[in-house]
C-alpha cells in the first residue's frame, strides 16, 4: 500500500484498502472558512444539534477578514455565534490569517492525519504528510454531525523532482512548470505524491507551495513524505503523537512523471488558465498595474523575504501598485522583526491585514477592467481577482517583486544579478 | 428525480472553473434565489436570462475545476439547470453536486456532438443521451450505484436527516 492508502485504512479502521474502494473515514480535524455560513444552515437543516467533537473543529475567518461588507459581517456574526454555542475549542477570527497557514502554526496538522476543510487548497497539508482534502459546505455539515466522511480511495500519481534550483528560481516556479507540462486535469479523482531529491531536502514553505497547487491539477490530495524539517516543525507546534507511514516498495503508481529542475527559469502562468505556463524568457514584457504577494500559496515569511531582497533600498515603479498581505499574523510579526515590512513599505508597498485578500476577488485590492496583475497566488481564471476583463499572471514572489520594481514583467535574476 | 430529463442544451468549453460558474464577488450570498442570479456569469453573462427550467449544461473537460464553493451547484440548480453533461468533471464540484442531487454525467466528446440550443433527452440512470435535434443517440457513462443512491434520495440532506433522527433515538 501507499502511505496515503495506509492513512485512509487507519482512519477507516481497516487493515487494507484498494484504489477505487469507497471507505468511511474518521476525521481528525475539520476547518470551515468564512465563505460557508451554509455549513451552519445545513447542519441545522439536517437535524444537527451538537457537533461530534468540539476539539476537532474550527472556523478560520480568512476570505473576508476583516469584513468588507455588512453582509459578510453578518455571516461572521452568525458563525461566531455557532462557534460559541457549540463551545468550539479553537476559533481563528479576523486577526489570524489564511487557514492553511494558521492551522500548521496552531499545531492542528500532523503527519498521517485526515483533514477536511471547506477549501480546495487543503491539499497544502500534504507538505506535512497529512491527508488533506477540500469539501463543500453541506458535506462539512455532515462531518460536524458524524465526524466521518466517505472517500473513494484514489489512484496515485508520482511526480519525482530532482536537481537543484538556480538562484532566482523557487518552488513556485517548479509547480508552475509541472502544471504547464501535465495540465490542469492530469490528477482529477487522483492523489499526487511528490518525491525525489529536491523534495527530500525542501523546507516547509516550498513544500506547502507545491502541495497547495496540486489541486490545480485536479488532485484530491497531495503527499510528501515528512522530512526532518517537517518533524522538527510539527514537534515544535504540537505534542500530538503521530505515525509516519511508509509506502511499500512493491506499490504500483498509476503514472510516474520525472522532472529535473536544474535548468529551470522563472515560470509564469499567463491568462487565463493555470496550466498556460511559459518560461519568463518567452513572455512579453507586459506593463503591470498591480503586483500582489500573499495567500496560502505565496504569503509566507520566505516569500516576503524574497521580495524584500529584491526591493531593498529601491522604489516600486510609480505606475504599479504593490499589495502585500502576510499569510498569517505570525508571518506578519516575524516579517516586522526581520525588517522585511519596513523594506517593502519604503519601496512603496501597501500592506493589508493577514487573510486571502484579493486572491479570490472578494476585497482588498481588486482589479479594474483591462488591468494586468502579476501575483504570487494560485489561480488566474477570468474574473478571479476582480474584473473578468483583467489579465492575471501567476509567478513566484521574487518575479512579482522584480516586476513591481520595473513596472513590467521582469526576470528577478535581472534585478539581483543572479544572486538569491 | 425523473428518470428521463429533457431540456435545451447550453454548450461551454473546457476547464469551466468555479469562478466562471459563480464569481467570487458573490460568495457572501447564502439565499439560493440570490445565488441563482449569477449562474455562469463569468463564462456567459447572458446565460441567466436565457436559461429555462430543466435546461441542460453541456461542457468539455474538467468542468467545475477550482474552488470548493458549494455555490456552484446551488447556482446551477437555482437557475433551473436539470443536469450537466461533460467530458469530465473536477472532483470537489462532483461531490458537491451529488450532495445536492444535481446529476452530473460523464460523456466523452459530448461538447463536440451537441450544439447550443439542441433539444436533449437524457436517461439519467442508464446514461443515454438522445440529441432530438440532430437525431443522434449518445452513450454516456453510467452513474455509479453509490452516487445514484445519493441523487435518488434527493441529495445528502434528506439522507443525513434520517441518520440524525436515528442517532437521537
Amino acid at each position: 500500500m501507499h502511505a496515503i492508502e495506509k492513512i485512509l485504512a487507519r482512519a477507516a479502521g481497516k487493515n487494507e484498502v484498494k484504489s477505487g474502494e469507497i471507505v468511511n473515514c474518521k476525521i481528525d480535524f475539520a476547518e470551515i472558512n468564512d465563505l460557508y455560513l451554509q455549513t451552519v444552515y445545513s447542519f441545522y437543516e439536517m437535524g444537527g444539534k451538537k457537533v461530534w467533537d468540539k476539539d476537532k473543529i474550527t472556523f478560520v475567518f480568512d476570505h473576508y477578514s476583516p469584513a468588507p461588507t455588512i453582509k459578510t459581517a453578518q455571516n461572521h456574526k452568525e458563525m461566531r455565534q455557532f462557534a460559541k454555542e457549540q463551545e468550539l475549542t479553537h476559533h481563528f477570527d479576523i486577526n489570524a490569517g489564511v487557514c492553511h497557514q494558521v492551522m500548521p502554526e496552531a499545531g492542528v496538522i500532523w503527519p498521517g492525519m485526515v483533514l477536511v476543510a471547506t477549501d480546495s487548497h487543503t491539499t497544502t497539508h500534504g507538505a506535512f504528510g497529512a491527508f488533506g482534502t477540500g469539501i463543500g459546505a453541506t458535506e462539512m455539515a455532515t462531518v460536524l454531525i458524524s465526524g466521518e466522511l466517505w472517500f473513494r480511495v484514489p489512484g496515485i500519481i508520482k511526480i519525482e523532482i530532482s536537481g537543484k534550483l538556480q538562484s532566482g528560481v523557487y518552488a513556485k516556479d517548479v509547480i508552475l512548470n509541472i502544471l504547464g507540462k501535465l495540465k490542469s486535469d492530469v490528477a482529477v479523482y487522483k492523489a499526487i505524491e511528490f518525491s525525489g531529491s529536491y523534495v527530500e531536502e525542501l523546507g516547509i514553505p516550498g513544500r506547502m507551495t507545491i502541495c497547495n497547487m496540486a489541486v490545480e491539477m485536479g488532485a484530491k490530495t497531495a503527499y510528501m513524505k515528512p522530512n526532518d524539517k517537517v518533524l522538527e516543525y510539527v514537534r515544535s507546534r504540537t505534542g500530538k503523537e503521530f505515525i509516519i507511514d511508509e509506502t511499500d516498495s512493491d506499490f504500483k503508481y498509476q503514472e510516474t512523471y520525472v522532472f529535473d529542475i536544474s535548468e529551470l527559469s522563472p515560470q509564469l502562468a499567463v491568462p487565463h488558465s493555470v496550466d498556460n505556463v511559459a518560461s519568463i524568457e518567452e513572455v512579453k514584457k507586459v506593463k503591470i498595474d498591480q503586483a500582489f504577494i500573499g495567500s496560502c500559496t505565496g504569503g509566507r515569511l520566505e516569500d516576503l523575504e524574497a521580495a524584500a531582497k529584491i526591493l531593498e533600498g529601491k522604489q516600486v515603479n510609480k505606475e504599479t501598485r504593490l499589495v502585500v498581505i502576510p499569510a498569517s499574523t505570525e508571518v506578519f510579526q516575524k516579517a516586522m522583526k526581520l525588517g522585511y515590512v519596513d523594506i517593502l513599505i519604503n519601496a512603496g508597498a501597501t500592506f493589508t491585514s493577514p487573510g486571502c485578500g484579493p486572491c479570490l476577488g472578494t476585497h482588498a485590492g481588486l482589479l479594474a477592467s483591462d488591468e494586468a496583475c502579476i501575483t504570487a497566488t494560485n489561480r488566474n481564471f477570468p474574473g478571479r481577482m476582480g474584473s473578468s476583463q483583467a489579465q492575471i499572471y501567476l509567478a513566484s514572489p521574487a518575479t512579482v517583486a522584480a516586476s513591481a520594481l520595473a513596472g513590467e514583467i521582469t526576470d528577478p535574476r535581472e534585478v539581483t544579478g543572479g544572486e538569491k | 428525480m425523473n428518470k428521463i430529463l429533457t431540456g435545451k442544451a447550453f454548450v461551454f468549453g473546457d476547464n469551466i472553473d468555479t469562478d466562471q460558474i459563480y464569481p467570487g464577488r458573490y460568495l457572501d450570498l447564502v439565499k439560493p434565489d440570490e445565488v441563482a442570479k449569477h449562474c455562469l456569469e463569468g463564462a456567459d453573462p447572458t446565460f441567466v436570462e436565457r436559461v429555462s427550467l430543466g435546461d441542460i449544461v453541456v461542457a468539455g473537460t474538467n468542468f467545475g475545476c477550482g474552488s470548493s464553493r458549494e455555490h456552484a451547484p446551488i447556482t446551477l440548480l437555482g437557475a433551473g439547470v436539470s443536469l450537466v453533461l461533460a467530458d469530465s468533471f473536477a472532483r470537489i464540484f462532483y461531490r458537491n453536486s451529488t450532495n445536492l442531487a444535481l446529476p452530473l454525467i460523464v460523456c466523452q466528446g459530448i461538447s463536440k456532438k451537441v450544439s447550443e440550443g439542441d433539444e436533449l433527452e437524457v436517461n439519467v440512470e442508464e446514461g443515454i443521451v438522445i440529441n432530438k435535434t440532430k437525431g443522434e443517440t449518445i452513450k454516456a457513462e453510467k452513474i455509479s450505484e453509490y452516487i445514484m443512491n445519493i441523487i435518488k434520495s434527493g441529495g445528502i440532506k434528506p439522507l443525513f436527516k434520517k441518520i440524525t433522527e436515528g442517532m437521537q433515538e
